[in-house]
């Protein structure tokens, strides 16, 4: 049993920000207020538990910082099985805990794609086994995600696969996508998807423009997303599928997801947190850390991009994070591995949007917990009574200088290194167990 | 004399004064090749390698004779085919070289940005011999000093870059020079070979031949780069050639003391009339090789003054 009192409650259902104490027992949310603590009811069950034989409460003084439902991670990457050299579920686990990330929900775009219910046994296995955080995995949507034939779905839900996806292979083909969908939308399973027009893409690795102009490299217009997109949706009435478009990045592609909701289609979208933070001159000389996929855009699209996560028509916000080792990143710009580390800098990263006013703590919240725990049918990401005790205690605003070579995730390719950062976690708790402490 | 560069990596870095301190010296490197005795020793004790992953004949050519006119050790790699076959990374390669202390390092690179990230790996001089898509700084030094001595300035010109701008790291390093020096610079090509946002760069971009080259000083063609290409920018070289190819009758559409440049190697007959590259009166082919050899003494000789500076005061940082 946990008390946690003068904390400044981040509610992402009521959109709250107000101090207030809540109350942790047998791992989920008992009961919370904005009044006075009830530390005399508080003492008499301690003294009812003391009875009883059960360990005595502790109290936490939260000192006025933030308490918020941990983070709920959609689409993060933990390199097992294939590359554990990158990234473990142990030290995949660490960083999360230590970023407020109390659920990673991991891709299958590993060495060997998770696309049999054996291959997601063993992972999930490996998780349970390792990880200090919760884990639900995703299934790939195709076999070995080559987009040519549908995998188990059915097996694969049995067996816990929380959503289907490819991750950034997109399926190409029409009729395979919408029988997928057929089939999916018949046991009510999500498919989340890269929406872009992969030949429009080929080989780019920044987005056109001037900056991509200047440096020579290989560009690809923004339309590519809106284009994909557009396919997507036409799918979807088609299909009626769940759909969940994995990042949507560029502005004019927000008109399309705004329709495809408006129309009632079964749709929801989400960001990675270097779309909202980061713009395209941040690859300066050719820095291979700010490589990502789909590549940094304009500052006018991340505006959008803040904006629309404002207003809730961009749904969730996730880290994407993507472990590449050193020798994977120390090459040339086009010849550089893609992604970003994110698990430990998704929390101060989106500090930034709170101080610039562009978002406030509990439309975070809503995007980091509370929607992507929706979608994926998960009880957390909430601070309401009946809640598992997923629990994150920040400073938000602490400052440090961000080390790379301190990151817990055994790859440390942040595109924050050197960089000053507000917002420190000073303690994580999973189901009322505390994971990690500053 | 000012010239304050560690390294030659583009023209984007370089102040306009570094870039007059450059010119001014590869005029009397011009004079030094063309007397009997091609000889000086300012770079006697160096060691100069020039590594090159991609095919060069000319710049390769021009740069190692650079190197022996002023008296330094010279090395010719030819990297396609050693080590990156063997799977070594740019990385290593660089290590390697930088471990036999090379004074002087020429690298040119298929990728975009691959010699700076050389250049950050060693304790030589770097001089960028093309890297991908991105700069050519010695050939826009080159072009300029050719601008300068056939037009007798190199500001307030109007100057047409024309045909394949989206393959040229020549056209983005003469783009940068030109702007720097106070130059007006259309940009002429078929839209499909123009990068996106040009325009922002304070050029003009025209698709129309006639128009973009209307009263210019100098015509600057570019060579259609058929290898960089992966299919489908234009529907054929000879309609290329009849659209974009340089010829008498679009050539009249500019001043008539106009001079006509081609970084080489020309294909005559898709972006220029054979007639027109040969023409004395108007061609400046041959002399912007010749260029090329003394801009390149110039910039070796800068780097290895700024080399022996820092070698003998390690203090202080050029």
């Amino acid at each position: 049993m946990t008390l946690f009192i003068n904390a400044r409650l981040i509610d992402p259902e009521t959109l709250t920000d107000q101090i207030g104490w809540l109350r942790v027992a047998e791992g989920v949310i008992a009961e919370t207020g904005t009044s006075t603590p009830p530390q005399a009811d508080e003492q008499a069950r301690e003294q009812a538990g003391e009875q009883a034989g059960e360990q005595a409460g502790d109290t936490v003084d939260c000192a006025g910082k933030c308490l918020a439902p941990g983070i709920v991670d959609l689409g993060v990457k933990v390199s097992e099985p294939g590359e554990r050299n990158k990234e473990s579920f142990a030290t995949a686990g660490r960083a999360a805990a230590a970023g407020g990330v109390t659920t990673m929900i991991t891709r299958p775009d590993t060495a060997a794609a998770i696309d049999t219910p054996e291959g997601l046994e063993f992972v999930q296995r490996r998780a349970q086994a390792d990880a200090i955080v919760k884990v639900r995995h995703l299934s790939a949507l195709t076999k070995a995600r080559a987009g040519a034939e549908m995998v188990e779905i059915g097996f694969m839900l049995d067996a816990g696969a929380v959503a289907f996806t490819d991750c950034d292979h997109v399926v190409t083909n029409t009729k395979i996508f919408q029988r997928c969908m057929t089939y999916a939308k018949s046991l009510g399973a999500l498919i989340i998807a890269h929406p872009q027009d992969p030949d429009l893409s080929k080989g780019a690795c920044v987005t056109s423009g001037k900056f991509a102009s200047l440096r020579g490299l290989p560009a690809v217009s923004p339309m590519a997303e809106r284009m994909g997109f557009d396919r997507d949706m036409a799918l979807i009435e088609m299909t009626g599928a769940r759909y969940h478009a994995d990042q949507i990045t560029t502005a004019r592609a927000l008109p399309a997801l705004e329709r495809a909701k408006a129309n009632g289609l079964p749709v929801t979208a989400g960001v990675s947190i270097h779309h909202l933070t980061l713009n395209e001159f941040d690859v300066g000389d050719y820095r291979t850390f700010f490589k990502v996929k789909p590549p940094l855009r304009s500052e006018e699209d991340r505006m959008a991009m803040v904006d629309a996560v404002a207003s809730g028509l961009i749904d969730v916000i996730c880290s994407m994070h993507t472990p590449q080792d050193e020798e994977s990143k120390r090459l040339p710009f086009e010849e550089a591995a893609g992604g970003a580390v994110g698990l430990e800098t998704l929390l101060p990263a989106a500090m930034r949007l709170y101080h610039a006013g562009g978002l406030t703590l509990p439309q975070l919240w809503r995007a980091m917990a509370l929607n992507p725990a929706k979608l994926l049918g998960l009880d957390s990401g909430r601070l309401s009574v009946g809640a598992p005790a997923d629990l994150v205690l920040f400073n938000p605003d602490a400052p440090f200088l961000l080390d790379r070579f301190k990151l817990k995730s055994k790859s440390k390719n942040t595109p924050f290194d050197g960089q000053r950062m507000e917002g420190k976690v000073l303690g994580t708790w999973v189901d009322g167990t505390q994971v990690f402490a500053a | 004399m000012t010239f304050r560069q560690k390294h030659l990596l583009g023209i984007e870095p370089l102040h306009p004064e570094e870039i007059r301190t450059v010119l001014d010296l590869a005029e009397r490197y011009v004079d030094l090749n063309r007397a009997a005795e091609k000889h000086s020793d300012v770079l006697r004790g160096l060691t100069q390698i020039n590594m090159f992953f991609e095919n060069s004949t000319r710049t390769q050519a021009s740069f190692e004779l650079a190197g022996k006119r002023l008296g330094a050790d010279v090395m010719n790699m030819s990297m396609q085919a050693s080590s990156i076959k063997k799977g070594e990374t740019l990385i290593d390669t660089a290590l390697t070289l930088n471990a036999m202390h090379p004074d002087l390092l020429v690298v040119r690179h298929p990728h975009s940005g691959a010699v700076n990230l050389l250049a950050e790996k060693v304790n030589c001089a770097v001089l960028n011999a093309g890297d991908g898509k991105h700069e050519h700084p010695t050939q826009a030094l080159l072009d300029a000093l050719t601008i300068r001595r056939a037009k007798g300035r190199l500001h307030r010109l109007n100057i047409a870059i024309c045909g394949d701008i989206a393959h040229s790291r020549v056209a983005r390093s003469n783009l940068m020079l030109l702007g720097k020096m106070e130059n007006r610079v259309r940009l002429v090509g078929p839209a499909t070979l123009m990068p996106s946002g040009m325009e922002e760069f304070g050029c003009e971009v025209f698709d129309d031949m006639r128009e973009g080259l209307k009263d210019v000083d100098v015509v600057m063609m570019l060579r259609l780069q058929r290898e960089r290409m992966d299919g489908g920018f234009i529907p054929s070289e000879r309609e290329y050639y009849h659209r974009w190819g340089l010829d008498a009758e679009k050539l009249a559409y500019a001043k008539p003391d106009a001079i006509v440049m081609h970084p080489g190697p020309m294909n005559r007959g898709v972006e220029i009339d054979g007639q027109i590259a040969d023409d004395i009166n108007r061609s400046v082919i041959q002399e912007q090789v010749e260029m090329g050899v003394a801009v390149r003494m110039a910039a070796m000789d800068l780097l290895a003054r700024n080399l022996r500076a820092a070698h003998a005061n390690p203090e202080v940082m050029v």
